[in-house]
Formats: structure tokens, C-alpha cells, sequence
């Protein structure tokens, strides 16, 4: 039998667990159940919650096609300055987000700097639209992605690429084919954090996008503006957000992350 | 048709000077101490580290090619199966690779599982496999593609003492039959003696001594050599029957001899006795117990004296001289077990 | 001569005669006020402190309905200044406040150009062109309530591109030059600086702000409370208010 497990572990654990689930049951406690249904099946709140669904989800794509390279080029190149390009890289993570705002206005915005080339050669301006949204979420929710996928690369044995390179693989295909498969699990969970990011972005969202219902308006920026004027309706706002993302968040675990790996 | 390599390989504190030649069908096998850069010869010849290597083979140069572009396969020490594929997958992987479509690559490797006897397992994982059989997946997805050089890494290191002695002699097997050049990487002498036609052996990425193995066991050149192969080893100067050990001491031989020699017996060659031997033995001094060793079926007793002597003796012999550490004893030889070749 | 004035006053408050005309209050004055009010406050709050050695005055600036709220959920507050008549009534409506408050500035909305104005507006007819973008304060918020209420007196469809969560957010993207136009209160513009540029228009009228003052019943300083409400009221306080933009009520 084993030993019991220490105190000095469970005690903080147990703490810690309250820590992050007594404020969700506060919301659960003081949901004004009786208007519930009303609210969340009015049509601002399916607007806010699909445009938020459909945004997260683009701006993880973006960030699976942009990231796992990044990360890829992190963990196995032998670049000069990696280390100070790794930091740079998590800076999204410490920079308030509201300033990512600002820095994406000045870059992307209208007369950023290549925002304003966008503007006159193509006619595309991207602030207070919705792939403005998605860029920002992306800007926002990326480092989670790269560091938890370059963890896992790191993590992995570069020998058997070495194996695959013998049996003849150019390093796409072992890229693809042994690489990828071998730190799947730090992908899928460096896309769900990425992705529960993405959900929950409101600073660098309503900075660099705006608000406007249905096009830049996702469920964050809904709750904030109804915590203006109606607390209530903007607990109910946070509930479905946080049932969808649980929802979505447990489907995906069952599918993918618990499996015999 | 031969394969010509010589390997040049240097980094901080270490480098590699390495002249290879394997003929079609030969195993040749590289044998030394930890850190004598076996390893290092092996990647290079597959082209996993850098370095200023010529490797000619058929009258064209593999210099500078990446390894995907060299025709070898390569058993690992650890096999570096993909744990994520099937048996089947993980053969059939060199040949998709290289081009070959699906249902042809893996026809190709289900021949191959069936060649190492694993015909049943090409839907298991790496995981479920035992170490012998991931062993013969290993070697299966190296010959899968045809090379026409096979590189294997220590193939038996990874096994325990029983499966070893059986997939060794499978491997043998499946060597013989590989039209191929070979080169083993081992630092067991008894996988270099099995399995191999040639034997190089090296030292600080040198060169100290090549041949067939029967050479190597018969005249070893250098000590690590002579300890592999079991042999008391001393350098000596010979006159007639008389051979005088560069460390110290006096050995008589029966077939005269001039020059600087080697000299070897082995250790079971040597008797043990409290007194002075009464008899005739040529060969006779006092040594005192430095070391007991118990084998499987002898006991090996490491004895200082002048020379030094390493002795294999009976388990009974051990009960009647009450051996202990420090005991002085009289080691005696005779003359006719003793073998002398020149340096 | 005012500063030797000063000094001479600093210096007898230093020996612990009261100054005179002053109401002896002292200890810590905790003031909610809306973030509106962020500039002229620490500047009356620093001249309170000099008219009254003794106190300290410590602000908790923030948007007029999370003041409220937390006042409401019982944060030790002694004076609330809100930029809305309705947030001062969220918390008139739980008694935190029982007294009336008192309207102490005005304050009117000035459509914020960009610095050079490229989108050439010239009133706010122009909010209703769609090729201009837009920046408006989304309605929950009081700027962009009064704005709506501007558009509807002026039968003006206004095409907003964002309906930003305050006003610093709409004058970061004026400032920006993301937008072309935008409705904040002249205070705002003003407070924006060089890059931002403010035009009065005449519908203005139609929303003008009154911002309510209120000492609260549980104030954990109340004499405190009330002497700085009164400097807010005083002369001295609506020159400074006046100074930031405020018209007086």
C-alpha cells in the first residue's frame, strides 16, 4: 500500500483549488437564474458567442500555422541570439494586453507602419474589423503555443530524426511524419491554452478592434460593457462563456489529451 | 566492389583518423573502449556529423551528402523505433521516403517483418514489442530499403544476457545473407568475434590493430586488446629461448625467438602452489594475491609479482590454498603454453 | 508675497495652532471619484491638503458604475464623485448615500478630431458619412449615452465603425489617427493634449452632464468628507474644475 499523501502537498493543493473554483461558484451563486434562458438565447448573445467561437478558433489556426514553425525554429536551430529571441517572444505574455492594442494600432492601424501601405496599395484596413479581431487574439494568444511546443521539441529526442534522416526522410517529411507526431501532446495542449486565450481576450481586442456588435463584439467585450449598466446580464454573459469553454475545453480532452498517448 | 572511407572527424579534445575499407559482403567490425570514437567513425560514415570525411564507394563519392541522400540503413543502439507507427510503419518508412507508393512499400516490408520473424507483429507498436523483437524491427527497417551499407550501433547492447546470445546469432544469420558492406560498432569482443569477417580495432580514434578475429584472439597488439581477448600481454626482447619482459622479469620459451616480441598465455595456463614448485616447469616465481574474482566456472586470481600474472585456477584449487588477498604464492608455467610473435 | 503668505501658514499649522477660517478636520479622506475627474481632482485634492494640514486625501479613480458597485459591496469610501446622475443613484438606491447630492461641474461633449482634422469635419452631420470611420463611446457608457442623445435630438443616423468601452480608449484611437472623428466631453479633449483636437458643435446642448457630489452615510471620516465636498463646491475648487474643461452648473 502507499504511504498516505503528505500534508505539507495536499493542504496548499486543496487551497489552491479553492483558490480558482470559489469566485466561479460566487458567479454560479449569484446568477439571476430566473432570467437566464431569456438572456442567453437572445440573438446579442449568440452573435457575441458565435463571432467569439469563430474568432478563438481562427486565431489558433493562425497560430498553429505560424507557431509551430516558430517553435520549431526555437528548439532545433542553431540560430545566434536564440535566447534572446525565446524572451521575445513571450513578451505578448507580460506586456499588457491593452498596450498589444496600441502596438498592433501602430503597426497594422491606418497609419501604422504597415498598416498605412496595406491602406493606400490594397485598400485593406484591418482595425475594427473582424480579422482584426482574430490578429489580435493571435498577437495575444501565440507565446502560449510556441513555449508549450517548444517545450515539447526540446523535450524530444532529436535522435530520431537522425533515425528517420538514415532512412532517407528530406527533414519535411520527418518533420511531419516523426517530429510533429512525437510532441503532439505538448501541441494539443499548447492549442487548447492558446485557444481559451484566444476566447477570453478583451484588452487587445477592443484596442486594436473595437466594438461593434457582430463584427468586432466577442462575449469579453459584451460582458465588460453590460458590467457597465447591468451587472446581472453580464454574469449571465460570463456563465455561457464559461460553459461553453468548459464544454468545448472536456470534449477535447476526452478526445485527444487523455487518450493512451 | 569496395567501400573506401577515410574519416576525418575533430572537435575540442578529440579527433578521428580512420581509414576503412569494406568489401561487398563483408562485416567488418569496430571495436574499442568507451570514447575511442567508434560512435563517431559510424556517424560519419552515415553522414550525422560534420567533418572532412572521403567515402568512395562503386566510383562515386558520398562526400558532403546529408544522410538522407546516402544509400546506407543504420541499426541504433536503443532501435529509435517511431513509437507512434506500427511495425509495419516504421519498415515501410525508409521505402516511402525514398518514393516507393504505399501498397508496394508495404509489401516490401511485410517481406522484411517476415525475414526477421515478426511477419504477426506488423500492426504492434514499438511498445508492445520485446527488446529482441524490436531489435529485428530495427534491423528490418534498415534493410527494408536496400543499402548498400548497413550501419549497426551496438545492436545487442541493449538486451539482457539470454535474449542476446539468441539474436546474436540471428543477426549472424541475416549478416550472411546481406550482399552489402557492413560495419558493426561494438565494444563486446564476442559480437566482434561472432559476428564479423574483419575486426578494426581502435584507441583515441586511432587504429591500433585490425585482422580476422582468430588473429586479433592469437596475437592481441595492445593491452586493451589483450584484456578483451583474456590473455596475460607483455612487451618483451627475445634471445633463443629466452624472452626478457620490458617490465621486469624473466620468461623461458619453447620455440627460440629474436627481436622484440609480444608474448601471451592464457590465464588458465598458470598453476598456483604454497611451495616451491619441485618439478620441472621452466617457468617459475613468487607473486602475492592482489585480486579474487569468482567466473562462472574458474576462479581468476590476479597475482603481483615480477611479471604480474593474471591466473585461472579450479574452484577446488581456491578451497585447498585457503586463497586470500595478500597471500604469496608460487606461480608456475610451462614453456610450451607460452606464444611469442614479433612487434 | 502669496507664497511667503503660504510659508507664514505652513508654518504656524507646523507649530499646532489651527490656520484660520479652517475647520480643524484631519486624518485620511478617501474620495471615489469618476476617472473624468482623474486631473482636476489630484489638483484640488493637493490644494486640500494645504488648506487643511492634517488630512490626506486618497483617490480611487475608475469608471462611475464600478465606483458604484463598489461602494455598494461596502468599500470604505467617504466621498463620491460620479460622472452620471445614474451611477449616483445606484448608490442613493441601497442608502449607502442618504443626503442629496450636490451637481458641482457640467460638462459637454465636443466632437475630437486628429491633429490637422484629414477627415475635414466640420459638424456633426458628418458622423453619418459611412466612409469616415467613426469612434464613438459605446452606449452603456455616460459619454456614449449623452452622445445618443445628442444623434436623437440632432435626427442624425449616426455609422459608428466601434463603440469603445470609455474614453480613453476612443481618444487613443484619435490621437492614433485610427478614426476621423469622434464624440467625447470637451474635459477629454482637452485633457488629450496636442494630438487631439476638439470642435464645438451646437447640439451639444441637448446633453449636457451634471456631475453629482455625495458624502457617504457610513464615511469612516465624516467631518473630513464634508470639508472636502465643500472645497469641491468652493470658489477655489470650480476655478480649478473650470480650468479642466467643466463648465459650472
Amino acid at each position: 500500500m502507499r504511504s498516505r499523501l503528505p500534508v505539507v502537498l495536499v493542504l496548499p493543493a486543496i487551497a489552491g483549488l479553492a483558490f480558482l473554483l470559489v469566485p466561479l461558484a460566487g458567479l454560479l451563486i449569484k446568477a439571476p437564474w430566473a432570467t437566464l434562458p431569456s438572456q442567453l438565447f437572445s440573438a446579442e448573445v449568440g452573435q457575441a458567442l458565435r463571432l467569439s467561437l469563430i474568432c478563438a478558433s481562427l486565431a489558433t489556426v493562425v497560430c498553429l500555422v505560424l507557431g509551430v514553425p516558430l517553435a520549431w525554429l526555437l528548439a532545433r536551430s542553431d540560430l545566434p541570439g536564440r535566447g534572446v529571441l525565446r524572451a521575445l517572444v513571450t513578451v505578448p505574455l507580460v506586456l499588457p494586453p491593452v498596450v498589444g492594442g496600441v502596438a498592433l494600432l501602430l503597426v497594422l492601424g491606418r497609419r501604422g507602419i504597415v498598416g498605412q501601405h496595406l491602406d493606400q496599395w490594397f485598400g485593406i484596413s484591418l482595425p475594427f474589423t473582424t480579422a482584426g479581431v482574430v490578429l489580435a487574439e493571435a498577437f495575444v494568444a501565440m507565446p502560449f503555443l510556441v513555449i508549450s511546443v517548444e517545450g515539447a521539441l526540446r523535450a524530444a529526442d532529436p535522435r530520431y530524426e537522425e533515425a528517420a534522416a538514415t532512412l532517407g526522410a528530406s527533414r519535411w517529411l520527418t518533420f511531419r511524419r516523426v517530429t510533429l507526431p512525437s510532441v503532439m501532446p505538448g501541441v494539443i495542449a499548447g492549442t487548447v491554452l492558446c485557444w481559451a486565450r484566444a476566447l477570453g481576450e478583451f484588452g487587445a481586442t477592443i484596442t486594436f478592434a473595437g466594438n461593434f456588435p457582430g463584427r468586432t463584439t466577442t462575449m469579453p467585450l459584451a460582458v465588460y460593457l453590460a458590467l457597465e449598466t447591468d451587472p446581472d446580464a453580464a454574469i449571465v454573459l460570463s456563465i455561457v462563456l464559461l460553459l461553453v469553454s468548459v464544454a468545448v475545453l472536456a470534449g477535447l480532452r476526452d478526445k485527444w489529451i487523455s487518450g493512451p498517448s | 566492389m569496395t567501400l573506401h572511407a577515410s574519416l576525418r572527424v575533430s572537435r575540442a579534445g578529440f579527433s578521428l583518423e580512420l581509414d576503412l575499407d569494406i568489401e561487398a559482403g563483408e562485416v567488418v567490425a569496430l571495436l574499442g573502449p568507451n570514447g575511442a570514437g567508434k560512435t563517431t567513425a559510424l556517424r560519419a560514415l552515415a553522414g550525422l556529423v560534420g567533418s572532412s570525411s572521403q567515402i568512395t564507394h562503386n566510383g562515386s563519392t558520398w562526400d558532403g551528402l546529408p544522410a538522407e541522400k546516402r544509400p546506407i540503413g543504420v541499426v541504433f543502439q536503443d532501435y529509435l523505433l517511431f513509437a507512434h507507427m506500427t511495425a509495419l510503419d516504421n519498415v515501410a518508412f525508409g521505402l516511402r521516403a525514398r518514393g516507393t507508393r504505399k501498397a508496394e512499400a508495404d509489401t516490401v516490408a511485410l517481406h522484411w517483418l517476415g525475414q526477421v520473424g515478426l511477419g504477426d507483429f506488423a500492426r504492434a507498436k514499438p511498445r508492445t514489442l520485446s527488446g529482441g523483437q524490436a531489435q529485428r524491427v530495427a534491423l528490418a527497417r534498415a534493410l527494408a530499403t536496400s543499402p548498400e551499407l548497413l550501419l549497426l550501433d551496438e545492436p545487442l547492447a541493449a538486451l539482457d544476457a539470454s535474449t542476446r546470445l539468441r539474436v546474436r546469432s540471428e543477426l549472424g544469420r541475416h549478416l550472411q545473407d546481406y550482399p552489402g558492406h557492413t560495419l558493426l560498432v561494438t565494444h563486446d569482443p564476442l559480437d566482434a568475434m561472432v559476428l564479423a569477417d574483419r575486426i578494426v580495432i581502435i584507441e583515441d580514434g586511432r587504429v591500433v590493430q585490425q585482422g580476422t578475429p582468430r588473429d586479433v584472439v592469437r596475437q592481441p597488439r595492445t593491452d586493451y586488446v589483450a584484456h578483451l581477448v583474456g590473455l596475460n600481454f607483455y612487451r618483451g626482447t627475445a634471445h633463443g629461448t629466452e624472452v626478457r619482459l620490458d617490465e621486469g622479469g624473466t620468461l623461458t620459451i619453447a620455440e627460440p625467438a629474436e627481436g622484440p616480441v609480444h608474448v601471451v598465455f592464457p590465464p588458465s595456463a598458470v598453476s598456483l602452489f604454497t611451495e616451491k614448485p619441485a618439478g620441472s616447469p621452466r617457468n617459475s616465481w613468487q607473486a602475492v594475491v592482489s585480486g579474487i574474482e569468482q567466473h562462472a566456472h574458474t576462479t581468476r586470481v590476479e597475482l603481483d609479482g615480477n611479471p604480474p600474472v593474471l591466473a585461472d585456477i579450479t574452484t577446488a584449487t581456491v578451497a585447498e590454498l585457503r586463497l586470500q588477498p595478500g597471500d604469496a604464492l608460487w606461480v608456475s608455467l610451462k614453456a610450451t603454453e607460452i606464444h611469442t610473435y614479433p612487434r | 508675497m502669496k507664497r511667503v503668505l503660504a510659508v507664514a501658514a505652513l508654518l504656524l499649522a507646523g507649530c499646532g495652532s489651527p490656520a484660520p477660517a479652517q475647520t480643524g478636520v484631519s486624518g485620511n479622506v478617501t474620495v471615489f471619484a469618476a476617472a473624468s475627474l482623474t486631473e482636476s481632482f489630484r489638483k484640488l485634492g493637493e490644494e486640500f491638503e494645504t488648506a487643511n494640514p492634517g488630512t490626506k486625501v486618497t483617490f480611487n479613480f475608475a469608471g462611475s458604475s464600478a465606483l458604484a458597485q463598489q461602494i455598494n459591496q461596502g468599500a470604505p469610501a467617504d466621498v463620491f464623485a460620479s460622472a452620471a446622475p445614474a451611477n449616483m443613484k445606484q448608490v442613493t438606491d441601497t442608502k449607502a448615500v442618504t443626503a442629496t447630492p450636490t451637481t458641482f461641474a457640467r460638462n459637454t461633449l465636443q466632437i475630437a478630431v486628429p491633429e490637422g482634422n484629414p477627415g475635414k469635419i466640420t459638424g456633426l452631420a458628418d458622423f453619418a458619412k459611412a466612409d469616415l470611420k467613426i469612434a464613438l463611446c459605446a452606449e452603456q457608457v455616460p459619454c456614449g449615452a449623452a452622445s445618443k442623445k445628442v444623434f436623437e435630438a440632432a435626427k442624425i443616423t449616426a455609422a459608428p465603425d466601434t463603440l469603445e468601452q470609455d474614453v480613453k480608449a476612443v481618444l487613443t484611437k484619435v490621437s492614433l489617427g485610427e478614426v476621423d472623428a469622434a464624440l467625447v466631453y470637451r474635459t477629454d479633449v482637452k485633457a488629450a493634449g496636442d494630438k487631439v483636437e476638439g470642435k464645438d458643435f451646437t447640439e451639444a446642448s441637448n446633453a449636457v452632464n451634471d456631475y453629482p457630489i455625495a458624502a457617504l452615510d457610513k464615511a469612516p471620516n465624516a467631518a473630513a468628507a464634508k470639508a472636502f465636498l465643500d472645497y469641491v463646491l468652493s470658489d477655489k475648487g470650480k476655478r480649478v474644475l473650470s480650468e479642466a474643461g467643466f463648465a459650472a452648473p
